[in-house]
């Protein structure tokens, strides 16, 4: 079946855009989260939007899964080949079709990076607010596919918020637009529905983004504190104090040392949290509210505030945070990262809580978040080589995810869900949650093609067209998938 | 006696949807009394009513037997103030959110809404430039299925990417897929300060102008409104909200940008431009056409007047009752002849025109949604969620 599909897509695509050399297929074998590994059928690199079209119509025909990836730098296996599918790769697709400054919008192609959305908004006073901390090599198409946040959407939203618009491949293999250059398009949010839908329900072929006007004024400072305890505790006087900051974000004494490490960004020495608080928007309103911001962190017994003086100095501050997870190699061969979302008060009591579960498993974890929204980021510690590490950073790292839950929050706040947390999707949504859910999927996606295996842990039948697959895959063979 | 027994009594002559008569009308207290109430109610006929300020929008439901009244479901379920965050029973009235320091920024132009009714419509006020929708605004969603089965989806953090968006899916979708119960929303802080800076501009594309120039400034509006009448100047207002020193800065900037003047936001603001009895319109264009959309309203038939979120690209039209009243067949024609001139525009400008509401003899005569994009998508979700088509039926985009 699959020789017959890429034959039919040699067709579509040409020779040298499908490959299946068993080689150069293993360069797609995982995304941003290296332990999961699949060796996909064929990958296939289209140009345009009717070719993504007819690879998807093709692989409808033949009844074969299909993955998507943009730049492949996603933490929850999402764009996690299948071992009979295709993976279709956006990443030739990378013109911005254009940049209207007067309607505060962009038009871009999947494959294109987050940054240069930004880079050619610019000089017109505009940028595009979504940053995650992969910004410089992720891709739009895969920002959409998983509702991607970062640091400053604090204050300005998620890829959601950003996205009005997109022609997309649903699964039947057809082009439709959701959304569209105007807000508020009658009929159901359908755009809505399929930001953060993890590419279970297509493909988007062009993405129309909102543009924001650059502030008059950015300050950011960096405080250290005694401990996480107080750093979080200037953190909700903050925002009591009615400041809406662009970006609050905390590391631990661990994290620190890491980053120290890895970039000598030269945080306070000694410090048990830093805090780095950024302020834009107009001057008047920034200079007021910083002081205060100031005034809150000694109030709560900053050791030491250093302010950015410029942008060199702005830089400094942020390369120690947004090298933090690549940083905690220096002191640790292996790592797992969390994304779990809590209620920001329940911050000091959460983060007890962690502390004593990783001294109870002897396990080490480095605390890395986005303060401002409770958005967690614990980094657990562990040595693949030494026996039983790499299930104990497990077992600590589930227990993080069952804390998230405990107090209200979430099993992720902006990596998705993907393969890595279906497992966990039950714990946090009721069985009918979930088929509710998969109700919208059924709809898109009945036959179950696009991504499948992601987001949630049992696909719903839906109906006519049972979701089965053939034989068992790899993954749950390998025991690393629970139910697929 | 089940639920269905229990909790409906038969319907008054004010219960009607879109002029269409019900049969029953039900107003469950709780979720699991909703729940019970619909697995009763199979093979009924539903539509769901808040408040009723918008029951008679959309077009007609071709058949009602239970209007579900969420009176009942009202009130605030949580407010966590420092985690920014509430929950509220879909019941709830807008107007009666008091959130100490803290705001839900959802306005709805029609007063005495309900949380419920504001969410399935999709409605927004002048302050949506700076804080977004619905969609931007709704954290968390509980829901009733056409079959009983209640789901949730998002949850009380604003932080979430954990399955389907289900709430963006129910935000306007006026009741054809299922009963709104419950909405977690983010909050912002109550802004210390706020003014409003007013100008008039000769003509729809001076008042563009204005509007470009405020939005390229470095002022960071709230709002920015426009309201034209059929003739005469275009008046454009802008809200900033903040700290007392950063509103003070902002505004003498406003006021040299627009040459207008410090004060109070106009009558107008935050008002539809038409009263019950009026044809209502909603008219979305990209930022930079919406002075096409005001010349367009200008060079029709009727006596339209505009007004809305030229800051956003969302605007309304109203056209009064007794502009086709004198002649009611040659004036619903008018309209109709008026709303296709609009429509026309809004399309060509990347936008749409929609119908909200109308009286019947002007239904009978225009496309109340017009053109709609994805509609065998939406279809097949329709036919997801309700399969018997119990929901609002006809109501919708498409006879959905």
């Amino acid at each position: 079946m699959i020789d017959l599909l890429a034959g039919r897509l040699h067709e579509i695509l040409g020779g040298d855009r499908v490959i299946s050399d068993r080689q150069r297929l293993r360069t797609y074998e995982c995304d941003g989260l290296a332990h999961y590994k699949v060796v996909p059928a064929l990958v296939v690199l289209p140009h345009t939007a009717e070719e993504c079209a007819a690879v998807v119509r093709a692989c409808a025909e033949a009844k074969v899964p299909w993955v998507a990836r943009g730049s492949g730098t996603g933490l929850s296996g999402g764009a996690l080949p299948h071992a009979d599918g295709v993976l279709l790769v956006t990443s030739q697709m990378r013109d911005i079709l254009a940049v209207r400054p007067a309607d505060e919008r962009a038009v871009v192609q999947p494959g294109v990076i987050n940054l240069d959305v930004s880079k050619a908004a610019r000089p017109h006073g505009y940028y595009y607010a979504p940053d995650p901390s992969s910004q410089q090599i992720c891709s739009i198409g895969g920002n959409v596919a998983e509702n991607s946040g970062g640091a400053h959407c604090l204050k300005y939203g998620f890829t959601t918020n950003h996205v009005i618009g997109a022609q997309v491949v649903t699964p039947d293999g057809d082009l439709v637009r959701l959304g569209g250059d105007a807000p508020d398009a009658p009929g159901y949010d359908l755009l809505g529905a399929f930001v953060g839908s993890e590419g279970t329900l297509g493909l988007a072929t062009e993405v129309t983004v909102r543009l924001v006007r650059l502030p008059e004024t950015v300050r950011t400072l960096l405080a250290g504190f005694p401990s996480t305890d107080q750093a979080g505790a200037a953190t909700s006087a903050i925002i009591a104090a009615g400041v809406v900051p662009a970006a609050i974000e905390m590391m631990d004494a661990l994290a620190i040392e890491a980053a120290e490490a890895a970039v000598h960004c030269g945080y306070p020495e000694g410090a048990g949290a830093v805090l780095v608080v950024e302020l834009d928007g107009p001057s008047a309103e920034v200079e007021a509210q910083f002081e205060q911001v100031v005034a809150l962190c000694r109030a709560n017994q900053a050791d030491e505030i250093r302010i950015a003086a410029d942008d060199t100095e702005r830089a400094l501050i942020w390369k120690g945070r947004k090298s933090a997870f690549a940083a905690v190699g220096r002191i640790s061969p292996d790592y797992i990262v969390q994304d779990g979302v809590i209620p920001r008060t329940a911050l000091p009591e959460v983060l007890r809580r962690i502390g004593a579960l990783a001294e109870e498993k002897g396990v080490r974890v480095a605390n890395v978040f986005h303060a401002g929204d409770g958005n967690l980021h614990p980094l657990v510690l562990f040595d693949d080589a030494v026996e039983g590490e790499a299930e104990r950073a497990e077992d600590v790292s589930g227990a993080i995810i069952d804390l998230c839950i405990e107090f209200g929050g979430s099993i992720t706040g902006e990596h998705g869900v993907g393969m890595d947390k279906s497992k966990y999707m039950p714990r946090m949504y009721s069985a009918d949650d979930l088929d509710t859910m998969q109700l919208v999927r059924c709809a898109f996606d009945p036959a179950g093609l696009a991504n499948p295996g992601k987001v949630f842990p049992t696909p719903r039948l839906c109906g006519e067209v049972p979701g089965r697959h053939r034989g068992a895959h790899p993954l749950q063979e390998a025991g690393i998938a629970e139910v697929f | 006696m089940g639920a269905l027994d229990d909790l409906t009594r038969p319907a008054g002559d004010d219960d009607t949807v879109c002029g269409v008569p019900a049969r029953l009308v039900a107003a469950p207290a709780s979720t699991a009394e909703a729940s019970a109430l619909l697995k009763e109610a199979r093979g009924l006929r539903v539509v769901v009513r808040g408040a009723g300020t918008k029951i008679d929008w959309g077009t007609p439901p071709r058949t009602v037997d239970l209007i579900v009244d969420t009176h009942r479901l009202a009130g605030v379920r949580e407010h966590a103030a420092g985690d920014l965050i509430t929950v509220l029973g879909a019941g709830t009235l807008l107007d009666d959110l008091d959130l100490p320091g803290q705001q839900l920024a959802l306005e709805s132009p029609a007063p005495g809404a309900t949380v419920g009714g504001t969410i399935a419509t999709n409605v927004s006020g002048p302050r949506r430039v700076l804080y977004g929708t619905a969609r931007d605004l709704l954290i968390g969603i509980e829901v009733v299925r056409a079959d009983g089965t209640v789901a949730r989806s998002g949850g009380k953090v604003v932080k979430n990417v954990a399955g389907y968006d289900l709430g963006k899916l129910f935000t306007g979708s006026y009741g054809t897929l299922g009963l709104i119960t419950e909405c977690a929303f983010r909050l912002h802080p109550l802004p210390a300060a706020s003014a409003a800076v007013t100008a008039a501009a000769p003509s729809p594309a001076a008042a563009g102008r204005l509007v470009a120039a405020v939005l390229g400034a470095q002022v960071v509006a709230s709002a920015i409104e426009v309201n034209a009448p059929p003739a005469g100047d275009v008046e454009v207002a802008v809200l900033i909200e903040g700290t007392p020193d950063g509103v003070r800065d902002r505004a003498a900037v406003l006021a040299k940008i627009l040459d207008g003047a410090e004060g109070p936001p106009p009558a107008w603001w935050g008002a539809y431009p038409w009263q019950p009895g009026d044809v209502g319109l909603k008219l979305t264009a990209p930022l930079s056409k919406v002075p096409d959309l005001l010349a367009a309203a200008r060079d029709t038939e009727v006596p339209l007047t505009v007004r809305g979120s030229a800051g956003s690209g969302v605007l309304y039209a109203g056209v009064p009752a007794d502009a086709y009243m004198c002649s009611e067949q040659s004036g619903a024609e008018h309209v109709a002849r008026a709303v296709a001139r609009l429509r026309e525009a809004a399309t060509h400008a990347g936008g749409h025109a929609v119908v909200l509401t109308a009286p019947e003899q002007v239904r009978a005569a225009v496309d109340m949604w017009g053109p709609v994009g994805g509609l065998e998508l939406m279809r097949r979700v329709k036919q997801q969620f309700d399969p018997e088509g119990r929901f609002a039926p006809g109501r919708f985009v498409g006879g959905i």
